[in-house]
């Protein structure tokens, strides 16, 4: 161990899920990211954490931030990243899930960052090989990652997440991000909100551990972070959601609706955002707006969790 | 006259009247002032002796009572103004009585945009005689696919929400439109008759379409719907109200739903109280209507469920067919029939045949409306709108489509008796209707 300061307590081999998380293990975690973060803001970033470990992106379904923000962590820490493009990949070909899997094992990667449209499938995946598997989002499942660096940028800019009313507003349905959020939120002790048109809640929403408002006004009421979702567009011509613009009057982040909201709230946003639909524009760049600290805590988020996965290696 | 005017200054008093509240259920005696366009000051009071400076009306102990709301009206404006306008249908209105009417979206264009509403609103502050309220569309053109902004239409004024003469096949889209709909506190009014087993038909199955030679469609069509409906209502929690019942089946159906408490409340059309398939007689198309008249033993039982409570609205179904579509073989006429003028008339024969009180008559055309809706009208109160209407419960008369005020003249009641007839209606205190003695009667 080259920093034995560091007593890590997240021990596991895969990280598929918030769920089973316990807020020792998060802490743990996001006192690595911490440093991470500090890391990041030096000339020279690289470390030799993970030198000589093979990562391999493998995204199924289209994504840039995560992805790049997964290459860009893994080779800070001196991994060799390989990216797999799945338009040009054997998926295509109809390869079936396990065989890829199998194929992907067989090259011998140490940590396998796998993104998937259905849920359930990177748990499936991780059954089937030898390396660790880091869930990257999962249908409408689970995006761990996302939720560590959200609490994350809550935790730097509060100083705290227990005791904190979180309001997460908009999709929830289809949302992995609110499903991890809501996990990990509890978890560590804040209160959760989920704010959303009945069209966009889950069935037994209450039972996920959120008090569930479908007026946008009483959600944000004395609520310290307000945690916007994206809306796929489409889902707003007329199925789930009548119009972009009702989809904005009711439900968009807007002054008026954020003046409900404490004084001192924090505005997220998981991205990519939609100007006008969920967020108003001036929201989006507001200066309480943390959504571009979110980025930066992300690549900061999962160098912690590759580099406590580095610890579970074989051979280390 | 202006309807959203300015209330009448004048205070007027109608002495001597049978005040007829079905909010209450009161039917006594009485009198009642009307001022600044609200009503003032009822009861036994104001019987003999009109407050000072008052205009007087002497109602010689006939029915006053809360002018009727129409909750479901077809007009042809915008779009098929040959048929029917706003004004045409308030005139109608104003002689059957009928204070209120909600215009069906049912249009061409459709009602699905809040411009729209505010179209319907503007022509009617402008040309019509009685308020004119909007049911918006529930899904983009009436299509059943993609909901409408449910949300801004309501906030543009419209006062229920339905899909007009179709009902919606995709039960996931029923399900997201009454969801939808709840956040928002909103009524889903629902026609009820599944288009894949209406399809071709042009009236009841049964052995009078089967002699006729017609193409009938079996009233399980209506049921199936209803009972996926209240089904969805139960998952979603959304306020749902079945807009036409016609057969003693779906009325059971509504009724084992109350009973669970669920939020769901059903109309009847004044066709199906009072006319059968029998009616249809020798293809008379004014009779080819939507829901079909079924047989007898579902009229009666439509007229039972009225009269106890089972059935909360009555409607007159009013829709202009001009000519151009009726006068055809009735398996190639259109659907639908007048009704505006005679909805009181036709509602008084099952009053005058002893089969349902007054006071539960007028509650299906006043008070529950109303609640439904959400109006201050449909009572009388002090504080009410003034929208009151005379009535003469014993003239009789009959009915001669050339003297209908309805732009279109497809009247199922032609030609036929009637007894009981209004004498005036008034609006917010305005009177827009006076019944005038045909010369030489």
């Amino acid at each position: 161990m080259t920093n034995p300061v560091t007593k890590v307590s997240f021990v596991r081999r895969h990280l598929l899920t918030c769920e089973n998380l316990s807020a020792g293990e998060i802490n743990a975690l996001l006192d690595l990211a911490d440093k991470a973060a500090e890391n990041n803001r030096q000339i020279n970033k690289k470390r030799d954490v993970l030198r000589g470990r093979t990562l391999i992106n493998l995204f199924f379904e289209a994504s840039t931030r995560t992805q790049s923000s997964f290459e860009l962590a893994g080779k800070r820490l001196g991994a060799d990243v390989m990216n797999m493009n799945v338009s040009t990949s054997s998926v295509q070909k109809g390869e079936t899930l396990i065989d890829t899997a199998m194929t992907l094992n067989a090259m011998r990667p140490d940590i396998l960052v796998v993104r998937h449209h259905a849920a359930g499938a990177v748990e499936l995946l991780a059954q089937k090989v030898d390396c660790s598997v880091i869930n990257a989002g999962d249908g409408a499942h689970q995006h761990p990652t996302q939720a560590l660096l959200d609490v994350l940028t809550i935790r730097r800019a509060k100083g705290r997440v227990a005791g904190l009313t979180v309001a997460i507003c908009g999709d929830i349905l289809h949302s992995r991000v609110a499903r991890s959020n809501i996990n990990v939120l509890n978890t560590m002790g804040a209160r959760v909100r989920i704010v959303a048109p009945s069209t966009l809640l889950p069935p037994a929403a209450e039972r996920l551990g959120a008090e569930v408002f479908t007026c946008m006004n009483a959600g944000l009421e004395g609520a310290d972070i307000v945690m916007m979702l994206r809306l796929q567009r489409e889902r707003m011509q007329g199925s789930y959601v009548p119009s972009t613009r009702e989809y904005f009057h009711f439900f968009g982040l807007d002054h008026e609706k954020l003046a409900r909201a404490k004084p001192d709230a924090l505005i997220m946003h998981p991205g990519p955002m939609n100007r006008g639909v969920e967020i108003a524009s001036t929201i989006a760049d507001h200066s309480r707006s943390v959504i571009r600290d979110q980025v930066e805590m992300g690549v900061a988020v999962r160098m912690a969790v590759l580099e406590a996965m580095a610890r579970q290696l074989p051979n280390h | 006259m202006p309807k959203n005017g300015s209330p009448a200054q004048d205070a007027t008093t109608f002495l001597n009247a049978r005040l007829v509240d079905p909010a209450t259920g009161k039917d006594e005696p009485g009198g009642l002032l009307v001022k600044d366009g609200v009503i003032a000051d009822l009861g036994s009071h104001l019987r003999r002796n009109a407050p000072e400076r008052s205009k007087v009306v002497d109602c010689k102990g006939h029915v006053l009572c809360p002018g009727l709301i129409d909750m479901q009206v077809f007009t042809g404006e915008p779009g098929l103004e040959h048929r029917e306008t706003l004004k045409t249908a308030s005139h109608a209105a104003a002689a059957g009585g009928v204070t209120s009417i909600v215009v069906m979206p049912d249009t061409e264009p459709v009602i699905d945009q809040v411009a729209l509403v505010d179209f319907i609103q503007r022509r009617a502050r402008d040309n019509a005689i009685v308020n004119v309220h909007v049911m918006a569309a529930m899904t983009r053109g009436l299509r059943g696919t993609e909901m409408t902004e449910i949300g801004l239409l309501k906030r543009a004024g419209a006062v229920a929400f339905s899909n007009g003469k179709s009902s919606v096949a995709n039960a996931r889209v029923m399900r997201n439109v009454l969801l939808y709909g709840k956040d928002h506190a909103t009524l889903i009014v629902h026609h009820t008759e599944d288009p894949h087993l209406t399809e071709g038909s042009v009236m009841n199955a049964g052995e009078v379409a089967t002699r006729l030679g017609l193409p009938g469609v079996h009233k399980a069509a209506e049921t199936i719907v209803l009972e996926r409906d209240l089904r969805l209502v139960e998952i979603t929690g959304g306020r749902y109200h079945a807009a036409t019942l016609s057969c003693a089946e779906s009325l059971a159906v509504v009724r084992a739903a109350k009973a669970k408490g669920l939020p769901v409340t059903c109309g009847v059309s004044i066709n199906h109280l009072t006319l059968n398939e029998n009616d249809i007689g020798s293809y008379r198309t004014f009779l080819r209507l939507k829901p079909p008249l079924r047989g007898e033993e579902d009229r009666t039982a439509m007229v039972r469920g009225l009269a106890a409570g089972d059935i909360d609205v009555v409607v007159s179904s009013h829709d202009p067919q001009d000519a151009d579509v009726k006068r055809h073989p009735f398996a190639e006429a259109a659907d639908g029939a007048i009704g505006l003028e005679t909805l009181l008339a036709a509602g008084l024969r099952l009053y005058h045949n002893g089969e349902i009180g007054l006071v539960a008559l007028l509650r299906a055309l006043t008070t529950n409306p109303a609640r439904l809706l959400g109006l201050p009208s449909g009572r009388l109160d002090r504080g009410a709108p003034a929208d009151l209407i005379l009535v003469d419960l014993g003239q009789p008369w009959v009915v001669d489509k050339a003297l209908l005020r309805a732009r279109s003249k497809n009247s199922p009641f032609d030609e036929s008796r009637m007894q009981g007839r209004v004498l005036a209606t008034m609006v917010a205190g305005h009177t827009v209707y006076q019944y005038a003695q045909p010369d030489g009667a």
